[in-house]
């Protein structure tokens, strides 16, 4: 890849993306460990003629970037654990109301205010079932400073095509720690902006009428068409109904948006999964040290295989069961008291091959954890 | 144009109970637009959720009904991405002063430019009738059936406290010093709050046996005076009308466009 090389933390390089991918409106709230990015964003987005926002807290943070997505910009806001959830309301909202915007939660140990400066995947439910209602939620994640970087650009092009939140769902060890990325040249990701509409001036613009494929074209606030936006069950100009035809089309809608075209928003990486006996599923950090440990053991020729998790919703439950297929044991490698496992189990047709392996003490598992919890297990001391 | 040109004939009838003033509010405000001789698509309405955030759906305008107490943080992201676009915010008491609040200091500390209007009817309508932080102590709500002991605010001390740089007061039954008001408060260039004393008959007027929906207006008429009037010498507790604080300090978002000047990387 081309590009400038950098040295940077996780929480800088999600920055870096952001504005690769347009970014023009932040608004935020310190929290511990996402800090960085309010910090860098409150420096460069005046730079290129953005807007940087410190509110009074996550709540305001949240409906800041939603009304700046409707004037037609594209948003993000970050925080960790316990700012998220203050989110969750807004964020419902922000789904409801189909509007995109990007919330990175760089995840601490909880639950409550927890370990500040310590990791934690607690938030993987969270981000799934956090609001009320139904609805569906896309949330992805990286272990490494490449693939946060291809991640986060990935991240604001789904919420623009399918005007849908997208949430971020970084760690305190990936987003402090440093190393290489490489920053592509411009144009080498693709980048993909909301649909806008092509109804003229004075024609009856309809906001919440989807094209055939899903999609709804936009119309920027401050622009020629005036309509409503409401978190209430609406018709397709956007106003309050409680028709239950119309409530079951549009939840119907959301959910459908998103899960007839979660394949587009599927990422994953496979390694080692041919020959496999043993498969760690893995994500975040904690695929940091999975990865170390099939590599290692692979030299030693051991049949151990990686899937390391990119999307975590909508849950690519069809590549883990294809993946896991042939493997004796799954090790869901996760740092919390098994949340991803759970999904796991969900997927595979023989749910009593899914073991796990975590840490919930704050610490970043590492390969000897795995390695331990691995031997026990082939010599079925499980 | 008429006031029929200002709204959006699909929404009616609204869900407002006979005699609410909340409608004398929206009419009042489509008065001031329209004396303005704004365009429709200049102007955003942004409100939270209440009985008084129905307005929005009402007006041909850019419009968005939020979250209850947040609607002022979503008009700080619109103004801030278009800051040349007229952000009107109606709020009810509970909406903007309970839930909604810590936003409601911010926004007036930051001196952003919109129209906070705070449709003050003491009590919270839509969800049946508990106090409010407006409803005052020994006012009677659903929530308090031995008499209210929570304190009220005064919305005009507290904005002016916070920062805002334009305050003022008036009622449903002054519509035309109502309608100018909403008026100046438009014009008015950084944060204006305009609290309107509004009756709601159905709740409030009934658990304080304060009358039907004229009678509360005659109350209005009869507790209220202009800002400076002696009468109000003479009774400390009337209620003061008119504005308050009318100042110029820097505005949050022409602030914000300095810091872009001075910073912003020439694009070759
Ligand atoms: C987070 C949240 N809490 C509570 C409610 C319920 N609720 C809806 S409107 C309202 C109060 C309305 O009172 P006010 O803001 O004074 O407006 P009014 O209806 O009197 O015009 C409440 C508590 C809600 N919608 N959301
Ligand atoms: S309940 Fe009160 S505030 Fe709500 S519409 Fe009826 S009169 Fe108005």
């Amino acid at each position: 890849m081309q590009g400038t090389v950098k040295f940077i933390q996780g929480n800088e390089v999600c920055v870096e993306a952001a504005l690769y991918a347009g970014l023009e409106f932040f608004a935020g709230y310190p929290i511990t460990p996402s800090t960085e990015i309010a910090e860098a964003m409150s420096a460069r987005l005046p730079q290129i003629g953005g807007r940087f926002l410190q509110m009074e807290d996550e709540i305001a943070s949240i409906c800041a970037i939603i009304g700046a997505s409707l004037t037609g910009r594209k948003v993000m806001t970050a925080t960790s654990g316990p700012g998220f959830s203050l989110m969750q309301e807004a964020l419902g909202y922000a789904v409801m109301t189909e509007i995109p915007c990007v919330i990175v939660d760089v995840q601490r140990g909880g639950p409550s205010t927890g370990l500040p400066t310590h990791v934690g995947q607690g938030d993987f439910n969270q981000a799934r079932y956090g609001t009320h209602g139904d609805h569906a939620i896309v949330a992805l994640t990286a272990s490494n400073h490449q693939d946060m970087f291809a991640i986060t650009v990935e991240a604001f092009n789904i919420a623009e095509i399918f005007r849908t939140p997208v949430i971020l769902l970084f760690d305190e060890v990936t987003g402090h720690m440093r190393e290489k990325v490489v920053i592509p040249e411009k144009d080498e990701i693709a980048l993909v902006d909301r649909l806008r509409t092509s109804v003229e001036s004075g024609v009856d613009y309809h906001p919440y009428l989807p094209r055939e494929d899903g999609r709804l074209p936009m119309s920027d606030f401050g622009g020629v068409h005036r309509y409503n936006v409401t978190g209430l069950y609406h018709d397709m100009w956007g106003f309050p109904s409680d028709d239950p035809k119309i409530v079951y089309g549009l939840i119907r809608h959301l959910m459908d948006k998103i899960q007839n075209y979660a394949g587009k928003m599927t990422f994953f990486r496979q390694d080692y999964i041919e020959d496999a006996h043993t498969v760690l599923v893995s994500y975040g950090a904690a695929a940091r040290s999975a990865r170390h440990l099939v590599e290692n053991r692979r030299k030693r020729g051991e049949r151990l295989g990686l899937l390391e998790l990119q999307t975590l919703w909508p849950f690519p439950g069809d590549v883990v069961r294809k993946v896991c297929k042939n493997a004796d044991y799954i090790v869901v490698v996760e740092l919390n008291t098994g949340q991803v496992i759970r999904e796991v189990k969900l997927a595979v047709d023989r749910p009593e091959r899914v073991y796990l392996a975590n840490r919930i003490d704050g610490q970043l598992i590492s390969p000897t954890d795995i390695q331990n919890i691995l031997r026990l297990l082939h010599g079925k001391g499980v | 144009m008429s006031v029929k040109d200002y709204i959006r004939e699909r929404f009616f009838p609204h869900m407002w109970c006979p005699g609410c003033g909340h409608g004398v509010v929206l009419n009042a405000m489509i008065r001031a637009v329209e004396s303005l001789g704004m365009s429709k698509n200049e102007i955003v309405m942004v409100s939270g959720i209440g009985c008084s955030a129905r307005i929005s759906g009402y007006v041909d305008f850019h419009s968005m009904h939020t979250i209850h107490g947040r609607a002022l943080a979503f008009a700080t992201g619109i103004k801030m991405s278009r800051p040349e676009l007229n952000v009107i915010v109606p709020m009810g008491d509970g909406d903007a002063l309970a839930i909604g609040g810590n936003h409601f200091l911010h926004a007036a500390r930051r001196n952003i430019e919109m129209t906070a209007i705070v449709m003050n009817n003491r009590i919270y309508g839509m969800t049946g009738g508990q106090f409010s932080p407006l409803s005052g102590y020994a006012a009677a709500a659903s929530t308090a059936p031995y008499g209210n002991i929570d304190h009220g605010f005064d919305i005009a001390k507290l904005s002016e406290a916070a920062g805002a740089t334009f305050v003022a007061r008036t009622t449903t039954y002054h519509v035309h010093e109502l309608s100018r008001l909403i008026r100046d408060a438009i014009l008015h260039e950084g944060f204006s709050v305009l609290e309107v004393l509004t009756q709601c008959p159905t709740y409030f007027g009934r658990y304080n046996r304060a009358g039907d929906a004229p009678e509360m207006m005659e109350t209005y008429k009869n507790r209220t005076v202009a800002v400076g009037s002696e009468k109000k010498n003479q009774d400390p507790e009337l209620i003061e009308r008119g504005v308050f604080v009318k100042k110029e300090l820097p505005e949050y978002c022409r602030e914000y466009e300095k810091v872009i000047e001075k910073n912003q990387q020439k694009q070759t």
